[in-house]
């Protein structure tokens, strides 16, 4: 039945139409909606035969997880940005210790600067962690993933993050069509774990492997990862059998078959692309990552085989080199004659607009592109920030340099 | 307290032999049908008290449990010593995460046990004073805070001896680690610092908390028997000497735990709800210098009479503030 709600609101749904047994909550912007949301459910009873524990941190938030889920519970939780690095070290443990957790991460900057809006460094800290990670193009995929995630996550006895783009994605309303419990519990059975702290048969979890089989192990972790690029499109498969929608697999193209020139993204910033593209005549297609963990390196080689130039949109970079996403893509067209250019956009909620990418395809197809562009930078800012660190010791803060000189505070720019 | 107290003043020690009590008051580790939950051919150092306090308590809490008991460990000695794959020495299901997370991990379990109505099922969490008082003390704060059904057990040894013998917050003053060397006008961790997790766990107000000695059995024993019988959040600080960290002689360690308690050094108390519900006393005090001439950590404090005087007034403190010198009949 669709439902005009947010984005968040449709998770909750979603998450407690998958029974979880145990349910972190921790807030931070933007993800804090959608564990509110939960704590209703079960406080009411609507949720049932769930324990909703209110911890003190991120990492307390998945370390709770972490044993609520050895113990053999379906488990829950979501977070964002600093909570997802202050989870950090538990974010390996529980994918080291194939435990099959769902999280949502509403994705969002990190700081310093602080910066509360949308881009996807956080996820993307994580990429290395051993954790599946799916990005959503929009709420009704935000929907569908998380109930398809907890199927993963079982199937593999894996960790799974479902990525969805903070406020752009978590606080939108839109139609979102919400499945009913009966669907649910065809689809996905109940949680038979792995391995299982149990008194009547104890084992011990978690020792210490020391050099003669940590590269096996560690391997073998890789391993199952390249097992998920084949159980990711099945699910989705089974899924479009009960649920009837298609929620893309690994990854979603768009006209990519005649095109010359194809933009590849991940998140919600497909569907800004696909309009802006709509509206131009250049002959561009794009392609959309839906799982960027394991990364599906055939099926992104075999849908841009035929492309002159690959631009890759995305809304992090590891500082230092440039695009995270953009080299992942380069090794999947290794060998390859297909240029790859990098864009980075949308950081820190930057708006990423229509003319900007209007300008960006003309280019694009020109080949009138860097290696790695940043889309909209104020390079008069950046100059001036440069030269002002070259004259003065005592320069102050980037951040508050660059706020004065952009001119957004009614203050006096500095010298 | 809840057990029998024998007093065998006569052999001029205070050990008193199983024979001597009702066959109920013997204590669960002179019984065959103990758990040996933490079993023999572990890898402990010779004399360690940690793998005393742990045995003690596991086996008594499993006694109590009908050996119903998860236990979640932290990093630290306790995890290493215990289990390398593919050995272990556990007998019950036993979790290792992370060094600052086993609270947290407790709190899971019990979650996961109540979700499936397992609550006949208990929850340990485990770690030493370094993975309890410094990097695990925010989860075990919140644990406390929520009163998760968990018994948090402490071993403390008073420094992170796993990593080569550093200073924690339970580490006290004058103690000589890798990073509080006896050099300078202060030689040896400072005074005055560190923290004492007993009285911040009664601040919790939880339903139990205690302290107790690997030296006294039957006092161990019968406060994981106490802690075992409520639900809740727990917390048990076992004082468990060790040779390595302290520079003691292995055959030194329960001596050392006994002088500990006697001296004043390290209070035995009980409490409820906040309260201090009871303390277990001492005969008759015995000077610090007892207790830290042994050890080759306090060499230099033992030599330092201001130093040493620091030690005793902790020693002299705490007998006044706990009340533990036991009324002269």
């Amino acid at each position: 039945m669709l439902k005009q709600i947010e984005g968040s609101h449709g998770v909750s749904e979603a998450v407690a139409l998958c029974r979880p047994e145990v349910i972190c909550a921790y807030p931070i912007t933007p993800q804090t909606h959608i564990v509110e949301d939960l704590g209703a459910l079960v406080k009411s009873g609507k949720l049932e035969n769930c324990e909703y524990i209110n911890v003190e941190s991120e990492f307390a938030a998945l370390s709770v997880g972490i044993g609520s889920s050895a113990a053999g519970a379906r488990t829950y939780t979501a977070t964002a940005s600093q909570g997802m690095l202050f989870m950090a070290e538990a974010v390996y443990n529980a994918s080291g210790l194939g435990l099959p957790i769902v999280m949502t991460v509403g994705n969002r900057s990190i700081g310093a600067p602080i910066n509360i809006w949308n881009d996807q460094s956080d996820s993307m800290s994580m990429r290395d962690a051993g954790w599946i990670q799916l990005f959503v193009e929009d709420n009704q995929q935000a929907v569908d993933i998380h109930i398809q995630a907890f199927k993963i996550a079982e199937a593999l006895s894996l960790p799974v993050m479902v990525c969805m783009d903070g406020f752009i994605l978590t606080h939108a309303i839109e139609g979102i069509d919400v499945p009913d419990q009966k669907q649910v519990d065809k689809f996905l059975p109940s949680f038979t774990p792995r391995q299982i702290l149990d008194p009547e048969n104890p084992i011990s979890i978690g020792a210490m492997v020391g050099p003669e089989a940590f590269t096996e192990v560690r391997y073998l972790a890789h391993q199952k990862q390249k097992e998920a690029l084949k159980l990711i499109p099945k699910i989705n498969e089974e899924f479009k059998q009960i649920f009837g929608r298609d929620s893309g697999g690994l990854i979603s193209t768009f006209n990519v078959e005649d095109a010359d020139t194809v933009i590849v993204t991940l998140g919600s910033v497909i569907g800004t692309i696909q309009e802006a593209l709509d509206e131009q005549d250049e002959n561009i297609g794009a392609l959309t990552i839906r799982s960027f963990r394991p990364f599906p390196l055939e099926a992104i080689r075999s849908a841009l085989k035929n492309v002159k130039r690959v631009v890759v949109f995305e809304k992090c970079f590891a500082v230092g080199i440039g695009g995270i996403v953009a080299n992942n893509v380069r090794m999947a067209l290794s060998g390859t004659n297909i240029e790859v250019y990098e864009v980075i956009g949308g950081l820190g909620g930057r708006p990423i607009t229509r003319k900007s990418l209007h300008k960006l395809f003309k280019d694009a197809v020109k080949d009138n592109l860097e290696t790695v562009t940043f889309l909209d930078l104020k390079k008069d800012v950046v100059e001036r920030e440069l030269k002002r660190e070259k004259e003065l010791l005592q320069s102050g803060s980037v951040a508050e340099n660059v706020l004065r000189d952009v001119g957004v505070v009614n203050a006096a720019k500095t010298t | 307290m809840s057990h029998q107290q024998v007093k065998f003043y006569q052999t001029g020690t205070l050990t008193v032999g199983n024979r001597l009590l009702d066959a109920a008051q013997r204590t669960v580790q002179a019984t065959i049908d103990r758990s040996n939950s933490l079993d023999s051919g572990h890898r402990a150092c010779q004399g360690c008290g940690e793998a005393l306090g742990a045995r003690y308590a596991i086996d008594t809490a499993m006694r109590e449990t009908n050996n119903k008991v998860i236990a979640a460990n932290a990093t630290g000695c306790l995890e290493v010593f215990t289990t390398p794959y593919p050995e272990t020495s556990w007998t019950l299901p036993w979790i290792h995460s992370l060094f600052g997370n086993a609270p947290a991990i407790g709190t899971g379990i019990a979650a996961a046990m109540k979700v499936k109505g397992r609550e006949d099922v208990r929850v340990i969490a485990q770690g030493g004073d370094g993975g309890t008082t410094d990097i695990g003390f925010g989860c075990l704060s919140g644990m406390f805070e929520r009163n998760d059904d968990v018994l948090y057990i402490c071993y403390d040894n008073q420094g992170y001896m796993n990593t080569g013998v550093q200073r924690s917050s339970a580490t006290p003053g004058g103690a000589r680690t890798a990073t509080t060397m006896p050099v300078g006008p202060e030689p040896g961790a400072e005074f005055d610092k560190g923290k004492n997790v007993p009285l911040i766990a009664m601040a919790h107000e939880i339903p139990y908390v205690a302290t107790a000695s690997i030296d006294r059995l039957h006092d161990l024993e019968a406060k994981v028997k106490k802690a075992m019988s409520v639900r809740g959040a727990r917390y048990l600080q076992i004082f468990v000497p060790c040779p390595l960290g302290w520079g003691s002689a292995p055959a030194q360690t329960v001596n050392l735990a006994r002088l500990a308690v006697e001296s004043g050094i390290w209070p035995l108390f009980e409490g409820e709800y906040g309260e201090i519900t009871s303390v277990t006393n001492i005969r008759k005090q015995v000077p610090v210098e007892e207790y830290l001439k042994p050890q080759r950590r306090f060499a230099h404090v033992v030599k330092n009479p201001k130093q040493l005087s620091a030690v005793q007034a902790i020693a002299d403190r705490n007998i006044r503030k706990f009340s533990l010198l036991e009324e002269q009949e």
